[in-house]
């Protein structure tokens, strides 16, 4: 435990959330040291999207402290722009840009946000194009690709950041399942590469082979926080067994 | 049924019988052709007749020279022409000065700022509560000394300040259309605010703003005319002048009309071969 390479890369404290009345997140604690990967579950509505978008504030928290690579997550835009820097995410439905080709999705980011000139972005982009099997599309737009291949580029488009930290909110539910395979493949070479990674996913297979930590919310609470064979093997809480017992249940 | 299987005919087998000439159909065309010109033939015979009790005597034969003369060889463009060219440049002017009013009106309404939202919510409530004309009168009488400009420019600014307040609303509908999604994906890779309007959202939001306001630049060329009334040298004021000099009020506002007619329909007609070579493009 007493590892000195061992360095919290993001530290939640006692973080709140409310939507005007509404209680999304409650006394959030949870610390990911660099090159952790970490699965959230809970049903649907427990406040994990809400969570992770804290983190990278797509959504402003209102109590509590979120340090990033040890700097404090703060409404201030300059704060904002220097954490999007270090945290890249991966949405549910893409969020590829149509109107660009691939390629001009993946450049657009180092260019106007680290300032890498276009070729050096353009040969950083074939980089990550070719590691996520998808380089001979670089000149088609997103909707000509399945949506398989739309999310493998849009994680590439957040690893052209080269972030410390890789948020994931169910990269897989929007897809059919043919296509669920070849993105988790990516997602887990990422993982054995030594990415610290924060995923939203109810895919079991994806979080035993690859969590080190299983985090169940319910609630808007953190419930409970275990190894993955440990929470899927003998889950504690009453509430995390209700919510497997669903979840293989179809 | 049970069991059976059948194989597709190939698409390219499947061909449409000619069923041969529609007679039903032709008739209703002719039909329709029929009641459009019966209306149109109704309504010219009713203002012939209305003309004629009133005695008026038609001199179309007079209305070559107030579109242009020929001296010498040279074309003299008469006042309607010249009124015509005035109308343009002046739509043209107060259309440029107010789609960039209507995208600043925008993003002061959809900004966080406070003072930019009760700025452009006043505007907009100002010019859609009150009429045109006592804007326009606001404009000459009261602003115009004001800031010493004269009556072309007056009317040019009252037009464009009017205009800009349905482009703001147009161009804020297309902002807001675009996906949620796409804010969020450009904020995710940590694009400014201004790079994200500049690169992602107005990119999405042109094809929706682009053909409602065209057609507002079509309707400022009608709305235009209202300038006439602080004698703006355009179309209408032309028209004004001319009726004064030779009392040819029927003729001289039909050419007017018609003027102002085939310059909106010819406009409205590239518009939309504009629209539907971009729509080409896109597949
Ligand atoms: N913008 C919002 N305004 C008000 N309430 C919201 C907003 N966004 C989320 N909520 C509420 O906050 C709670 C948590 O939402 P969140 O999206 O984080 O859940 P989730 O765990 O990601 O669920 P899912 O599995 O369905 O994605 C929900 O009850 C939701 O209704
Ligand atoms: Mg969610």
């Amino acid at each position: 435990m007493l590892d000195a390479s061992v360095r919290p890369l993001v530290e939640i404290t006692g973080m709140c959330k409310w939507y005007g009345q509404f209680s999304a997140l409650h006394d959030i604690n949870m610390t990911v040291n660099e090159g952790e990967k970490v699965v959230v579950c809970g049903p649907s509505g427990s406040g994990k999207s809400t969570m992770i978008r804290c983190i990278n504030q797509l959504e402003a928290h209102q109590k509590g402290t979120i340090m990033v690579d040890g700097i404090e997550v703060t409404p201030d835009m300059r704060n904002i722009a220097e954490i999007r820097r270090e945290v890249g995410m991966v949405f549910q439905s893409f969020n590829l840009f149509p109107h660009m080709t691939i390629l001009d999705n993946l450049i657009l980011g180092p260019m106007r946000n680290r300032g890498v000139s276009k070729k050096d972005a353009t040969d950083l982009a074939m980089h990550y194009l070719e590691r996520v099997h998808i380089a001979q599309q670089a000149g088609k737009y997103p909707p000509q690709l399945s949506g398989g291949q739309q999310q493998r580029v849009a994680i590439a488009r957040s690893l052209c950041m080269k972030p410390k930290l890789m948020l994931f909110d169910e990269p897989t539910s929007a897809l059919d399942p043919e296509m669920i395979a070849g993105v988790l493949d990516v997602m887990i070479e990422l993982a054995e590469e030594g990415m610290t990674m924060i995923c939203v996913t109810h895919e079991m297979g994806f979080a035993r082979k690859v969590a080190d930590r299983v985090v169940f919310m319910d609630e808007g609470e953190i419930i409970e926080v275990a190894g993955p064979e440990e929470f899927f093997g003998n889950p504690q809480s009453d509430r995390a067994q209700l919510f497997l017992s669903q979840l293989l249940g179809h | 049924m049970h069991g059976r299987v059948t194989t597709a005919t190939p698409r390219a087998n499947r061909t449409r019988e000619d069923t041969g000439f529609d007679a039903a159909a032709f008739g209703r065309t002719i039909w329709q052709v029929g009641q459009a010109v019966l209306v149109f033939a109704v309504l010219g015979f009713l203002i012939w007749r209305g003309a004629q009790s009133m005695d008026y005597s038609w001199q179309w034969y007079r209305v070559e020279p107030f579109f242009f003369r020929e001296i010498d060889g040279e074309i003299i463009w008469g006042p309607l022409v010249r009124g015509l060219m005035e109308t343009l440049r002046l739509a043209g002017i107060a259309g440029v000065i107010a789609i960039l009013i209507g995208f600043v009106a925008a993003f002061a309404r959809l900004s966080d700022s406070i003072a930019g939202r009760i700025v452009s919510k006043v505007y907009l409530e100002a010019i859609r509560n009150t009429p045109l004309l006592v804007q326009l009168f606001l404009f000459y009488f009261v602003l115009a000394p004001i800031f010493g400009i004269d009556r072309f420019w007056a009317g040019v600014l009252c037009l464009a300040f009017f205009e800009g307040s349905f482009a703001a609303e147009i161009i804020r509908g297309g902002i807001t259309a675009v996906d949620k999604g796409q804010y969020e994906g450009a904020d995710a890779i940590g694009l400014t605010a201004v790079d994200k309007y500049r690169f992602i959202i107005v990119p999405q939001s042109l094809p929706l703003i682009l053909p409602p306001l065209t057609g507002l630049l079509i309707s400022l060329i009608k709305h235009s005319a209202i300038v006439s009334v602080i004698a703006v040298s355009e179309l209408t004021t032309a028209g004004l002048n001319l009726i004064a000099d030779t009392f040819m009020a029927f003729e001289v506002w039909f050419l007017v009309a018609g003027i102002y007619l085939s310059v909106t329909i010819t406009l409205s007609i590239l518009v939309s071969m504009f629209e539907h070579s971009l729509n080409k493009g896109k597949r």
